[in-house]
């Protein structure tokens, strides 16, 4: 053992230090250049930020942990998007925040699900998915039907959105609240769902 | 494309650890300085008597280390992975992808072309095709109407050869292209609390269930309110998606409380347009499978 590969062992602190240095190296390769490229900080065609109750939809999305067995990435293979629809790219996800590409698939890839089912399906489907798919392991979410969509809430995200770059108008911010008075949590997730991915599916 | 600051710093970093960790692996292997602990452990004493050897690296683990090094070195070079470097093989991931469309497409092709030219009788006759068929309707049509196509509480059985809009070959492959949208509005305002409680008793007896006769009779002096769309008959009509109410066939359930409460809300029944999703021939295997899934 020479004098120096003995010194760094003994030494936590400066352990720490070489530790910290190896493992950020995969990040700052793979990902730090990328936060400075316009191919994934530029909209698609098409994609705008979300509206109001989209956006609800989302929030609602994220907190029932839907993206722990759905994906929203169709990877550019023929198997995916012979079922799912075209492949996905950077630029359809900027206005995620965070983005649900996900890596488990327990259910299918949601990415262009929007078009492919009617309203009522969802609706069904989402208290007790067993009712339109006989051989489903999805749990159901009939409280969403109970629970009202909070409009002052939406309308602060999204003036928080727009400090973040969001291009969203003052005039949008301003009518926010009303465009989801009265929504249940249901109808915000299904009209989440209706919009993804349309840009590029073609429906 | 990255420019040329983001370039290096990939290339860079890249390259630096690699050769980081070749001559890491070289800087720690060495066993020639022991001196400060002559029976060849670090010093460390665990328990009393636990200590750690200082034993170096086993030849074959090392070797296999230095592989490793070799390979992302090679990789680098054929693939890209340097910053705006391409690799010399010139791969990219979307040309591989439209290569294995392209190949998957020569191979349909040959499949597709025997029933480009059949018939919906031919195409329902034909194993093959039948075979092809039920396996887009799995991907395409299960989730509403089922994997045997039996549908669900309001989702048409298409297995019963009972058609709202009509059970044609033709019919059926306009329902799939096109879509359908049917409406049956809300009747409250109109039938008034009392006026429901009889239209549903009626609509109980002309499908073949018991019901209170009174409350029939009456409810069938306001038939003309339904008759607009379901007939004079009550058989429907398949131009507007309209059911047949005079069998005991339903697609919103046949209790009192079910059909109460289609007049009180109304129905919209929707089948979403398949046409820009489906190739034609796509579309008229489904129809072809359909029409042969109903026994008709």
């Amino acid at each position: 053992m020479s004098k120096g590969h003995k010194r760094l062992e003994k030494n936590i602190i400066l352990m720490s230090v070489f530790i910290v240095i190896a493992v950020s190296l995969g990040g700052l390769v793979e990902i730090l250049p990328l936060i400075f490229q316009d191919q994934v900080r530029t909209p698609s065609e098409g994609i705008k930020p979300y509206p109001p109750l989209q956006l609800a939809g989302r929030d609602i999305y994220v907190r029932e942990g839907c993206y722990n067995c759905h994906s929203q990435m169709i990877r550019p293979f023929r198997s995916e998007t012979e079922r799912y629809g075209p492949f996905s790219v950077a630029g359809e996800s900027v206005y995620d925040r965070p983005f649900q590409w996900g890596s488990k698939r327990t259910g299918p890839d949601l990415a262009r699900v929007g078009g492919r089912y009617s309203d009522d399906w969802h609706v069904i489907h989402l208290i007790n998915p067993r009712d339109v798919v006989p051989e489903s392991n999805m749990p159901g979410y009939p409280w969403l039907l109970e629970a009202t969509v909070d409009g002052e809430l939406i309308q602060r995200k999204l003036s928080v959105l727009q400090t973040l770059g969001d291009p969203y108008t003052d005039e949008e911010i301003a009518v926010a609240a009303a465009a989801v008075e009265g929504k249940t949590e249901m109808e915000a997730l299904v009209a989440y769902l209706q919009g993804l991915g349309l840009t590029r599916s073609g429906r | 494309m990255l420019n040329s600051f983001w370039n290096w710093f990939v290339i860079i970093i890249s390259v630096g650890s690699i050769l980081a960790c070749w001559w890491l692996l070289h800087w720690t292997k060495g066993v020639s300085d022991r001196s400060d602990d002559d029976d060849g452990s670090t010093g460390h004493v665990w328990d009393e008597d636990l200590r750690e050897l200082n034993t170096p690296l086993p030849r074959w683990w090392l070797h296999l280390f230095n592989i490793t090094i070799v390979f992302a070195l090679v990789y680098l070079v054929l693939f890209p992975g340097l910053g705006n470097f391409a690799g010399i093989k010139g791969w990219t991931q979307i040309e591989q992808y439209d290569a294995e469309i392209a190949q998957a497409g020569e191979v349909q092709k040959v499949i597709f072309a025997r029933f480009q030219d059949m018939d919906g009788d031919a195409l329902m006759a034909d194993v093959e095709a039948m075979d092809t068929a039920g396996r887009l309707f799995g991907n395409n049509c299960a989730m509403c109407h089922g994997s045997d196509g039996r549908g669900a509480k309001g989702f048409p059985n298409l297995a019963d050869n009972d058609w709202q809009w009509g059970g044609s070959y033709d019919d059926i492959l306009t329902s799939i292209n096109a879509g359908r949208m049917a409406v049956m509005p809300p009747h409250d305002a109109i039938l008034g609390e009392a006026g429901i409680r009889e239209m549903v008793a009626y609509v109980q007896q002309i499908a073949g269930q018991k019901a209170d006769a009174e409350l029939a009779a009456a409810g069938k002096t306001k038939f003309m309110v339904c008759a607009a769309c379901h007939g004079q008959d009550a058989k429907g009509n398949p131009l507007l998606g309209s059911p047949n109410l005079t069998d005991d066939i339903w697609l919103y359930g046949g209790n009192p409380e079910d059909i109460e409460l289609t007049l009180l809300k109304g129905r919209n029944g929707r089948m979403p347009a398949f046409g820009s999703q489906l190739s034609e021939i796509h579309s008229r295997l489904l129809a072809a499978y359909v029409k042969r899934m109903s026994g008709s």
